[in-house]
């Protein structure tokens, strides 16, 4: 663990320390940690009023990599496949210089985490928006790589998924940089660890089932038998379960495809199925929706409006139903008479 | 494109070496010939003492490699990142001393601006891609190993899948200490997949001794006398990309 240590002392900051760049000379007065992984520390920062991510760590290389990948995500106009980019520089302290980006932040609950606070009502619509985003990586000749329900913001008002760890995006058609057991097809014996649009299909397909085994599970016999098995005991997941094979045999050669497909199986369940749990979307879930954003709309939503609305008509309906049904019974009652 | 080739061994211990020479001496050894050491110390439920901790780093740093203890269940992620992290090691010093060359004594890819670092990153990141790579693995089969053999086994075919992945071709070899006979015993010569392990592995008996020192050594060898009969066939000599951090 000597390579740990070293990086994990050495960029272990304290809020209120000041970074300066040595290229750029900008300024960041470091908030709080956000978080780490393999290659490094993610701080929240301030920089002229304005909060930003600040991943820093002593391997410049991994930092030098992220950032080429940022850069060339910068040139896909109007899409958020990654956080935005800011600024690059190195960080001399008294003993060692750390390497650091400054990045844009971005701020939410991982994936799971909404999922499990705002109802299965926004599965299939959170994967129909990473699906596309990454429809827009792979034409960019790029594959995610190491794709993770961690690696997955939820961003909002209106929810929104973006991705926030680049360090495993690859070249398509190298070998995968970064990855995670549960979610790489060569460690399910499904495939290899090539950059394949496929690969991250693959991945996409695992997280969907994480989001009904937020516990994940291990590898037991492997193979497609095992992760169909787990798909047919929960009903959650049983009517996703042909996009869900496809994906994990690599049958995709896109993500619209796939994309498709999972439209296709949205618009032709039945209603009250294809909703999920109907009663997400009552007031008390849209409340938390709102309160894991901190924000609070005092006026009437849309879909409020909608709803009263369609209530109201009933109402006139059975209204008008029992006048015409008292008339008719006094004209056959006159006529009996 | 660079046409080096990248070497070196992967030993997989769980404590510390008990016959033999120094295997610190031998990794020191290894690295003068531009053979890079890298050590993972398993552990299970037992824990790898100070002494073995301190031998798997010396190891690892005279090696000029990298090294890592981890519980068996994490071994298949070890094993590839520390291979792909030593091998990048290695490039990069490649290109520190090229970089030297040109932009002068105390220039490395430190010293460039964040900007020009990209561009020297793209070409290490397209030399870890393409170049050959030699990786000969040296597995401890001493009695507390036996049950950590199979996650070994599973961790090394993962390496495989990961290093066949690249562009670049790759050539493994496994060698066991103690043997049956000898020291050290040849499992599987140079091949450029692990599948076959997987019948011969099961195979395996373990035994008393640690000879972790005589086993770098046997390594170094049949690096040796791979390179030579190679130049011996095709009648020139192979360029080795050489680590000098």
């Amino acid at each position: 663990m000597m390579m740990n240590h070293t990086w994990k002392n050495q960029c272990k900051v304290s809020p209120g320390t000041i970074i300066k760049g040595r290229w750029h000379g900008n300024q960041y007065k470091i908030l709080k940690e956000l978080g780490f992984g393999a290659n490094g520390v993610v701080y929240l920062a301030k920089h002229n009023n304005t909060q930003v991510a600040l991943k820093m760590s002593d391997n410049s290389m991994s930092i030098t990599s992220e950032v080429n990948v940022l850069k060339s995500f910068a040139k896909v106009q109007g899409s958020a496949l990654g956080p935005s980019l800011f600024d690059v520089d190195d960080w001399q302290t008294n003993q060692v210089r750390i390497s650091f980006y400054a990045m844009e932040y971005i701020k939410g609950p991982d994936l799971l985490t909404f999922i499990q606070e705002n109802g299965s009502v926004w599965t299939p619509i959170l994967f129909l928006q990473l699906l596309s985003d990454l429809d827009k990586m792979h034409e960019k000749g790029w594959v995610f790589g190491d794709l993770k329900p961690e690696n997955l913001i939820v961003t909002g008002p209106p929810p929104k998924i973006r991705c926030i760890d680049v360090g495993g995006t690859t070249i398509q058609g190298r070998a995968i940089k970064e990855f995670t057991e549960f979610y790489d097809r060569g460690y399910w014996g499904l495939g290899s660890r090539k950059a394949e649009v496929s690969y991250d299909l693959f991945a996409t397909a695992m997280i969907m089932i994480n989001t009904v085994y937020p516990k994940r599970f291990n590898k037991t016999t492997g193979g497609i038998k095992q992760l169909k098995e787990a798909i047919r005991q929960k009903p959650e997941l049983k009517r996703y379960e042909p996009m869900l094979l496809k994906a994990l045999q690599g049958h995709y050669s896109s993500a619209s495809q796939m994309r498709r497909d999972l439209l296709a199986i949205i618009n032709n369940s039945p209603k009250d199925v294809s909703l999920g749990n109907k009663q997400a979307m009552t007031r008390p879930m849209k409340q938390t929706i709102q309160k894991s954003f901190n924000i609070h709309h005092p006026s009437l939503s849309r879909q409020d409006y909608r709803k009263k609305k369609r209530k109201s008509g009933l109402m006139e309906f059975f209204l008008i139903g029992m006048v015409l049904c008292v008339c008719y019974g006094l004209y056959i009652f006159m006529k009996l008479m | 494109m660079y046409t080096g080739k990248i070497r070196q061994i992967l030993l997989i211990t769980d404590g510390c070496s008990n016959h033999g020479e120094d295997p610190i001496a031998m990794a020191a050894l290894a690295k003068e010939q531009g053979i890079t050491v890298n050590v993972i110390g398993v552990m299970e439920h037992d824990v790898i003492d100070e002494k073995g901790m301190a031998e798997i780093e010396g190891i690892a740093m005279a090696g000029g490699g990298v090294s890592q203890i981890v519980y068996a269940q994490q071994l298949s992620q070890t094993v590839q990142m520390v291979t792909k992290k030593a091998m990048n090691q290695t490039i990069q010093g490649v290109v520190n001393r090229e970089l030297q060359q040109i932009l002068g004594r105390s220039q490395t890819m430190e010293d460039l601006p964040p900007e020009k670092r990209g561009e020297v990153m793209e070409v290490v990141d397209e030399l870890g891609e393409t170049v050959e790579l030699d990786v000969l693995i040296l597995v401890d089969t001493s009695a507390s190993m036996k049950h950590k053999l199979p996650t070994v086994k599973e961790a090394l075919l993962d390496l495989s899948l990961s290093l066949n992945a690249r562009t670049g071709e790759n050539q493994f070899a496994v060698f066991v200490f103690p043997g049956k006979k000898n020291d050290v015993e040849k499992l599987l010569n140079w091949t450029p997949n692990l599948q076959n392990l997987t019948s011969i592995f099961s195979k395996l008996s373990t035994g008393g001794i640690t000879p972790t020192g005589p086993a770098i050594r046997a390594a170094l060898s049949s690096f040796n006398q791979k390179r030579s009969l190679r130049s011996y066939l095709t009648n020139d000599d192979e360029s080795y990309l050489e680590e000098s951090m």
